[in-house]
């Protein structure tokens, strides 16, 4: 699943070779691009070949002073992420990080390769939802944009538009859009606002300040002909929890996820109606192919879950159920597909969400004059009790599908986590593809740890599904039960 | 610093997890061992409270990650 880019990252490895000659104490903003970059817009014009004529012997030193802090390795930041509060002990990475974009719009600015490896930006990256369906780092499936301007209304095209590279980030802008990670975002300048058609890119920077409450501020910046504009944040309407935030456009594109959804839904689509089909044609004759597969997790499912919990009327809600479990049985096994652009759809908090609300109304729906009683007036409980009691019911209401939604997404998106942190072991031992013993080393770690993940993921994948479905079916049951039994 | 006192947060709502998940997982299993006719409905009753109980770690857990 998700190994897959990381593990091809290696192969975009800064190599030190490449770097000899670089006098990194006088540090300039130019480096040498990413072998396999191809940044059209790039300004090598920028570069001062005289600071790389640098003898052996002190590049040498420049080297070993670079020994103690993560930023000796040149090896690929994934994800551009950079944790300053953990890099706080971390000496003179000043020079490598300084960058002296002062105003929002219009600093003049190079690109500049962070070097060193964040397992924690990494690894948010890679379960982030983008605008690009991303195979192996080599295969980018363009999506459709579909965008609400405040400005300009609806607007559509293809992200293909932005020609993204390595980390999903886009090498071209189109109006005032730009592909940043995997995902839209805006640029707010004016000259760029209601700009038409395509410009190129040289590449991406954010700066990191302490606002007014103590809290770090990242700003990101896309450089534009040497000058750094300042980018909205991403539009992934998340209430902010994972980087996105309310910006000045809505982006309603069907994203990586959205595809993987549908992709999902179409597939199982096509195994049930075979299946159903197969009750027909073969009536009476024992289960073959996938019914043999589908037949006892259905019966599974209304044996165990539907009947005990629903109990007198659970057809009604068994479609419901068999629903839901399939869907995000599906979803969980699809993101589990190592080498197919790591999807993590029930990973998710919207996507859960989404499945909460639902299960919220159906319960709330069907829930009977009994159900609202215990709610609002606990039978056979004392009056001043009930006084605690009922806020307490009824906040009970909201927090049944709250924890439906985190269980969900916490436990997927752990597993994803813990998968990428084994697989950045390589880069962590490796000193992000410095040290070569360590790389080996930090492989041999990643690749028994990795499987060992994924073998409990799969279990997780199923467990997942049907605590969903059980719980579900327990609230649903709980509304709808026909004479109350415990008071 | 913050980040810092969040992964402690985590670290105290797994342990916390931890005993009830392992007082659950016990005890199932000693209600299996003396009745083992009723190991389904006792499987199912376990599940169904460890999943309440890792829905508390994980909203701890989600939180310590979200608001550092």
């Amino acid at each position: 699943m998700i190994s897959a880019s990381i593990c091809f990252a290696q192969t975009h490895n800064h190599d030190h070779g490449n770097h000899e000659g670089h006098n990194h104490a006088t540090q300039t903003k130019q480096q040498d691009n990413h072998q396999g970059h191809d940044h059209s817009g790039h300004n090598h014009d920028g570069h001062n070949h005289a600071d790389h004529a640098q003898p052996k012997a002190q590049q040498k030193s420049k080297h070993t002073s670079h020994e103690g802090h993560d930023h000796s390795g040149h090896g690929h930041d994934h994800g551009d992420g950079h944790d300053h509060s953990a890099h706080a002990s971390g000496g003179d990475h000043g020079t490598h990080h300084a960058n002296n974009i002062v105003a929002d719009c219009g600093s003049a600015a190079q690109p500049v390769h962070h070097t060193g490896y964040d397992p924690a930006a990494t690894a948010i990256h890679h379960i982030s939802d983008a605008n690009v369906y991303t195979i192996l780092d080599k295969i980018r499936i363009p999506l459709p944009a579909i965008i609400y301007n405040k400005d300009r209304g609806m607007e559509f095209f293809s992200t293909g538009k932005f020609g993204a590279g390595h980390h999903d980030d886009g090498h071209h802008g189109y109006k005032d859009y730009v592909l940043y990670q995997g995902n839209i975002h805006r640029i707010t300048c004016p000259g760029y606002t209601n700009n038409t058609g395509l410009f190129d890119i040289q590449g991406f920077d954010k700066t990191v300040e302490k606002g007014a409450d103590g809290k770090e501020i990242e700003k990101r910046f896309a450089i534009i002909d040497g000058k750094a504009y300042h980018i909205e944040q991403k539009t992934i309407w998340d209430g902010g929890l994972l980087g996105g935030g309310m910006t000045s456009f809505y982006d309603l594109s069907p994203t990586k996820n959205v595809v993987s959804m549908f992709l999902v839904c179409a597939l199982l689509f096509f195994v049930f109606r075979k299946v159903a089909k197969s009750y027909v044609t073969r009536e009476g004759m024992a289960p073959s192919g996938l019914q043999s597969f589908v037949e006892p997790v259905f019966q599974f499912i209304r044996d165990d879950v539907a009947i005990p919990f629903i109990k007198d009327d659970y057809e009604k809600y068994l479609p419901f159920l068999m629903t839901v479990f399939f869907f995000i049985l599906g979803l969980n096994l699809w993101g589990q597909v190592p080498f197919l652009g790591s999807t993590n759809v029930t990973g998710n908090l919207t996507v859960t969400a989404v499945l909460a609300i639902i299960v919220f109304i159906i319960t709330n729906i069907n829930g009977n004059a009994d159900y609202w009683k215990h709610v609002f007036n606990m039978p056979g409980v004392p009056w001043f009790v009930k006084i605690i009691l009922t806020p307490v019911e009824l906040l009970g209401l909201f927090i049944k599908p709250l924890t439906l939604m985190l269980r969900l997404a916490g436990n997927i998106m752990a597993g994803h986590i813990a998968i990428l942190s084994f697989i950045g072991l390589i880069f962590i031992f490796g000193k992000a593809g410095e040290s070569m013993i360590g790389s080996v080393t930090g492989t041999a770690l990643a690749i028994p740890l990795t499987i060992f993940m994924m073998a409990i993921e799969l279990i997780v994948a199923f467990i997942q599904a049907f605590v969903f479905t059980l719980l579900a079916a327990s609230y649903i049951g709980a509304a709808t039960e026909k004479h109350a039994e415990h008071h | 610093m913050t980040g810092t006192l969040a992964a402690i947060g985590a670290g105290l709502a797994v342990i916390g997890a931890g005993i009830g998940l392992g007082q659950i997982g016990g005890k199932a299993v000693e209600a299996i061992a003396r009745q083992p006719e009723a190991s389904g409905d006792i499987r199912g009753a376990m599940i169904l409270m460890a999943a309440f109980i890792e829905g508390a770690a994980l909203i701890a857990i989600l939180l310590s990650i979200f608001f550092t």
